[in-house]
């Protein structure tokens, strides 16, 4: 029990001298690296602790962070949403008269999005959604640490559309919807006709 | 590290925003045993220092009974850390609070003994006149080892480690467990704050925190104290006279005693903090082994080798 009680002062010792060896080190700060450096661990005396709001480590490019949606590249496919493994991203769509317009990378955009959230409270950083995009709308912004005084405003809203814009472009679809209607009823009626 | 020219106004920051905050209290607490813990901690701590000595003629309250006094009130505290584990109404409350009492009556054992120890050798329960018998102010005989008359060199020659050299060995129980009793590292096990959940005060917010947080802290210094007082020579100082140096006679004084009561005390606080910064923590098993099979002996030996310091040397 002597040579245990000993050995223990022993071993106690070694760690406290250790610890006074840096604590008479701790004069350097801490230099900022990213992981991907290859000399990432050579620094092993001075202070340990990244001063973070002053100092940021380099966040690696495949991070997953922050959602963000270029609304005017999106051609509301709803993939994102149905990709979604937690349900965050809400949809809404209105089929369009007419093509739209093109995005960035030539895809023609034939639905309005008067809705688009993601709920960035539900998300689960998987990142999924940003894979299966076809116009590479949305993505994962490098932006990590976001803090709100409102849980709603975690709930992102994406869409561009005004309230009334929205309105106008149902009424505008419902309009061609029965106009197509009507059409299709009367091109049956003359095939009947001509029966 | 943000307030003030190196953080040195984060303290008054952190209060200020302790003060602002809620007091919340869990819906199926017990909410009278609830409130009155935290206050019950804090005054039983802080009760403790009235009766610790600062200098030669300086005592908040001179009593006669001062250990006594001290080792009693200090045992009020665990009755608090119940309260507070139990009105919490947690389960990771109450058991929390189940081991920081189970630990702090465990580690009174060899605390008690090692200072009876220490009395048998002052011959006093006075913290005052244990004080005044380690230097040249000594109202009796002092003897360095236990054979050379050093009531005129004083110094640390007359410290009581020095008096009787196994209250060395004594000295070093009472700080191991003195870190036990106010659940310091490496015995932190109830409360693991620095990863865990934080035991017995899981519940509490704001002043409330603050003031459980505060009696811990000042319960390091209240033992640092009791430690130096009654071992390391309390307010009396290291320097011996030295022939025509009267070095003792020079830094023998009220505001020297406050400075050198002060200096031992954060001297043994840094000590503290430097084993929390190095030192992994115990296993419950460990801790009441260490306790109940290593120091209780030990201590329990010391008390036997001051009976017989006593009846042989005096």
């Amino acid at each position: 029990m002597i040579k245990e009680a000993f050995n223990g002062l022993r071993t106690a010792w070694k760690g406290l001298a250790l610890t006074l060896k840096h604590f008479g080190g701790a004069t350097e700060a801490k230099k900022v690296k990213g992981i991907a450096e290859a000399n990432y661990f050579e620094q092993q005396n001075g202070i340990a602790t990244v001063q973070y709001p002053h100092q940021k480590l380099p966040v690696p490019e495949v991070g997953r962070y922050q959602l963000e949606v270029v609304i005017d590249d999106c051609i509301v496919c709803d993939l994102c949403a149905k990709i979604c493994p937690v349900d965050c991203i809400d949809i809404e769509s209105i089929k369009a008269t007419e093509a739209i317009g093109k995005t960035s990378d030539g895809s023609v955009k034939r639905l309005y999005a008067p809705k688009f959230d993601i709920d960035m409270a539900k998300c689960m950083y998987c990142g999924l959604c940003t894979t299966v995009c076809p116009t590479e709308c949305i993505i994962m912004t490098p932006q990590y640490d976001k803090s709100v005084t409102h849980i709603s405003d975690l709930n992102y809203k994406f869409a561009t559309m005004t309230e009334v814009e929205a309105v106008e472009k149902r009424l505008e679809q419902e309009k061609q919807l029965a106009e197509r209607q009507a059409a299709k009823l009367a091109a049956m009626k003359k095939m009947q006709e001509d029966n | 590290m943000e307030v003030g020219k190196y953080g040195l106004l984060q303290t008054f920051a952190d209060i200020l925003k302790l003060i602002q905050k809620e007091y919340i209290v869990p819906a199926l607490a017990d909410k009278v045993l609830f409130t009155i813990a935290p206050v019950i901690i804090f005054v039983a701590v802080y009760l403790g220092f009235v009766a610790l000595p600062w200098a030669p003629g300086l005592v908040p309250a001179n009593m006669n009974l001062g250990v006594f006094y001290v080792f009693a009130i200090i045992s009020i505290e665990a009755l608090g850390i119940l309260m507070a584990g139990w009105g919490s109404n947690n389960k990771y409350s109450l058991l929390g609070a189940v081991r920081s009492v189970a630990q702090m009556v465990s580690y009174e054992i060899p605390i008690g003994f090692v200072i009876i120890s220490a009395v048998m050798i002052s011959q006093t329960l006075d913290l005052q006149l244990i004080n005044y018998n380690q230097g040249i102010l000594a109202k009796q005989d002092i003897l360095f080892l236990g054979f050379i008359n050093v009531n005129h060199v004083g110094g640390f020659l007359a410290w009581n480690v020095f008096q009787a050299p196994h209250l060395l060995l004594a000295y070093v129980i009472y700080f191991i467990a003195s870190l036990a009793e106010c659940n310091r590292a490496p015995f932190d096990l109830p409360e693991a704050e620095s990863e865990l959940i934080g035991g017995f005060h899981t519940e509490y917010t704001g002043l409330r925190f603050a003031f459980i947080f505060l009696a811990e802290y000042a319960m390091m210094f209240l033992v640092a104290m009791l430690g130096v007082t009654l071992f390391l020579g309390g307010w009396n100082t290291p320097l011996p006279n030295f022939g025509s140096f009267k070095l003792a006679e020079y830094t023998t004084g009220i505001f020297w005693g406050i400075f050198w009561v002060m200096g031992k005390c954060l001297l043994v606080v840094a000590v503290q903090m430097w084993i929390r910064w190095t030192l992994p923590r115990l296993r419950v098993d460990q801790l009441m082994t260490l306790c109940w099979k290593v120091l209780t002996p030990i201590a329990f030996a010391c008390l036997v080798i001051s009976g017989l310091w006593r009846l042989l040397l005096f």
